[in-house]
């Protein structure tokens, strides 16, 4: 077994150099997330470097990451510049070296700045499990219902200004923390919330108040962002959370109502998409059957 | 005696040292100039206008991508000083670049950078030659004495960020938690976006 443990490849130049070396986060199926900082030890920043795949040709491979890479950083940048909440872009290299670097092979990195906070996701997983112990199920619901209503704001301004996130799952939401919130406690994955925490649910329930109330929603992974305004591709965009969220947190499907409902109420256009929704549900359904 | 300050980026070997030095009320920017002009290989700088630098971050994330460029043997321009210049911009244009970011005749408050891989190049030998050459008064290179020469609308124009609906817009978003976009938020809103535009400069 010890023959597949992943280990992810090394970091390209300038990583090389840095210190403390950067902490993996995150490995995904195409890009590894980790945890660095910026051109200070004090300024904490994201980088998602996509390493070059060895199965797929050179000019390929090359090709193909630094379009993900460019279209990611390009439309991040295009979002903040309109006032919404992403990661601002720091650094981005996706250009072939040359000279002495010139083996450092086809990948490319982007280095954004760190939200310090948790996935909507993890925070989710850790919202049921203190339901079960904190006896105060219905203030928790009300709670995810509160922080589903910023969720479908966003995504509505996202698509207002013709994004479409094209990954929208709660593992690309990011919910940051307030000012207040002392570093590190709701830092860690879902698991340690669950069993390192599982002392009382009175004890977390203030700290993911604190989150579901006033923790900022940002997004996230526009590795496969488009540009349309059209309807159906806003409605699709929805439908693929929709769906994401139903099987990941079956627990909570009920307030995902309120996602729709922030959206269908903050913008003209947004009822249409809406409706849209519902024939992309039906052809899903149809698929689904057939397939 | 000239203020050089030391900096070690992260990321960049340890080895290669940025010196970095900031002048205020600059008599013979015009000589300066022409010294780059000439390809005098002794004003091997980046002279760059301060008046259009918004931070500290802002012109250490030039000298890192000019750096790295460097590194990895793509620099688009004659040397990585040069190079630093050409990185603050939002465009393409080489030549463009150094009429909005480097130093001109006209420049009053000068940023100065050097970037030495080389342990004979020291700050004190830099030092050396800018207190002989620079007519001006050194001072500290810090947040605040750049903000002080920052001019804002310039900056806003350069890259075409800050134009009405945009900050309206924001204020808009901005005060949905009942925040008021000050005036300092705006300035680091306004360093994120452009960090995120001189980063994706050239990349096509
Ligand atoms: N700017 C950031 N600050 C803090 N954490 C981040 C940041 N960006 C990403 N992460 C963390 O890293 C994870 C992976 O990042 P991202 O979704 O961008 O990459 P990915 O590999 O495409 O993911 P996936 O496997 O879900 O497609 C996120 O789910 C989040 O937990
Ligand atoms: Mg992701």
């Amino acid at each position: 077994m010890s023959a597949s443990v992943f280990s992810p490849p090394h970091l390209p130049p300038p990583f090389v150099n840095t210190v403390p070396p950067p902490t993996l986060i995150s490995q995904g199926a195409e890009a590894l997330l980790y945890r660095t900082h910026f051109l200070q030890s004090t300024h904490p920043c994201a980088l998602k470097y996509r390493p070059s795949k060895p199965y797929r040709h050179p000019t390929l491979d090359a090709r193909l990451t630094k379009h993900r890479i460019l279209s990611e950083a390009r439309t991040m940048v295009r979002m903040r510049k309109e006032g919404l909440k992403v990661p601002g872009v720091l650094g981005v290299d996706c250009e072939p070296a040359h000279g002495d670097n010139a083996r450092k092979g086809g990948g490319g990195w982007m280095m954004m700045e760190w939200v310090e906070g948790q996935t909507a996701k993890d925070l989710l997983v850790a919202v049921k499990e203190t339901r079960k112990s904190c006896g105060r199920e219905e203030v928790l619901r009300e709670q995810v219902r509160n922080l589903m209503h910023r969720i479908g704001t966003i995504l509505c301004k996202m698509h207002e200004i013709g994004v479409i996130h094209g990954d929208l799952t709660t593992s690309n939401l990011m919910i940051r923390h307030g000012a207040q919130q002392p570093h590190g406690i709701t830092d860690g994955h879902a698991e340690g919330h669950g069993r390192a925490n599982n002392t009382s649910g009175i004890e977390t329930e203030p700290i993911l108040r604190e989150a579901l109330v006033n923790g900022e929603v940002v997004l996230i992974d526009f590795g496969l962002a488009t540009s349309s305004i059209q309807d159906e591709d806003k409605a699709v965009d929805l439908y693929v959370l929709e769906r994401a969220f139903g099987s990941t947190h079956p627990e909570a499907e009920d307030e995902f109502n309120e996602v729709l409902k922030a959206y269908g109420e903050s913008s003209r256009g947004a009822r249409v998409v809406l409706k849209r929704l519902e024939d992309v549900r039906l052809r899903g359904r149809k698929k689904s059957m057939i397939g | 005696m000239a203020l050089i300050q030391t900096l070690s980026l992260a990321h960049l070997p340890p080895s290669l040292a940025v010196h970095v030095a900031l002048y205020q009320e600059v008599t013979n920017a015009s000589f300066l100039q022409q010294q780059l002009l000439l390809g005098n290989s002794d004003f091997e700088y980046a002279f760059i206008d301060a008046s259009v630098i918004l931070s500290p971050n802002h012109l250490l994330a030039a000298v890192f991508r000019a750096v790295n460029d460097s590194d990895n043997g793509r620099l688009k321009s004659r040397n990585v000083h040069s190079e630093i210049v050409f990185a603050l911009s939002p465009n393409n244009n080489i030549a463009t670049s150094f009429r909005t970011f480097g130093i001109l005749p006209t420049t009053r408050s000068l940023l100065v950078v050097k970037i030495s891989t080389n342990p004979s190049i020291t700050a004190s030998s830099i030092s050396q030659h800018l207190s002989a050459t620079i007519e001006g008064t050194a001072i500290e290179f810090s947040k605040d004495n750049i903000s002080k020469f920052t001019d804002i609308k310039k900056v806003k124009k350069i890259y075409k960020i800050g134009n009405k609906t945009d900050v309206q817009e924001r204020k808009n978003r901005g005060s949905e938690k009942g925040t008021v976009v000050g005036e300092l938020d705006d300035k680091k809103e306004m360093e994120v976006v452009i960090l995120g535009m001189m980063a994706l400069r050239g990349q096509t």
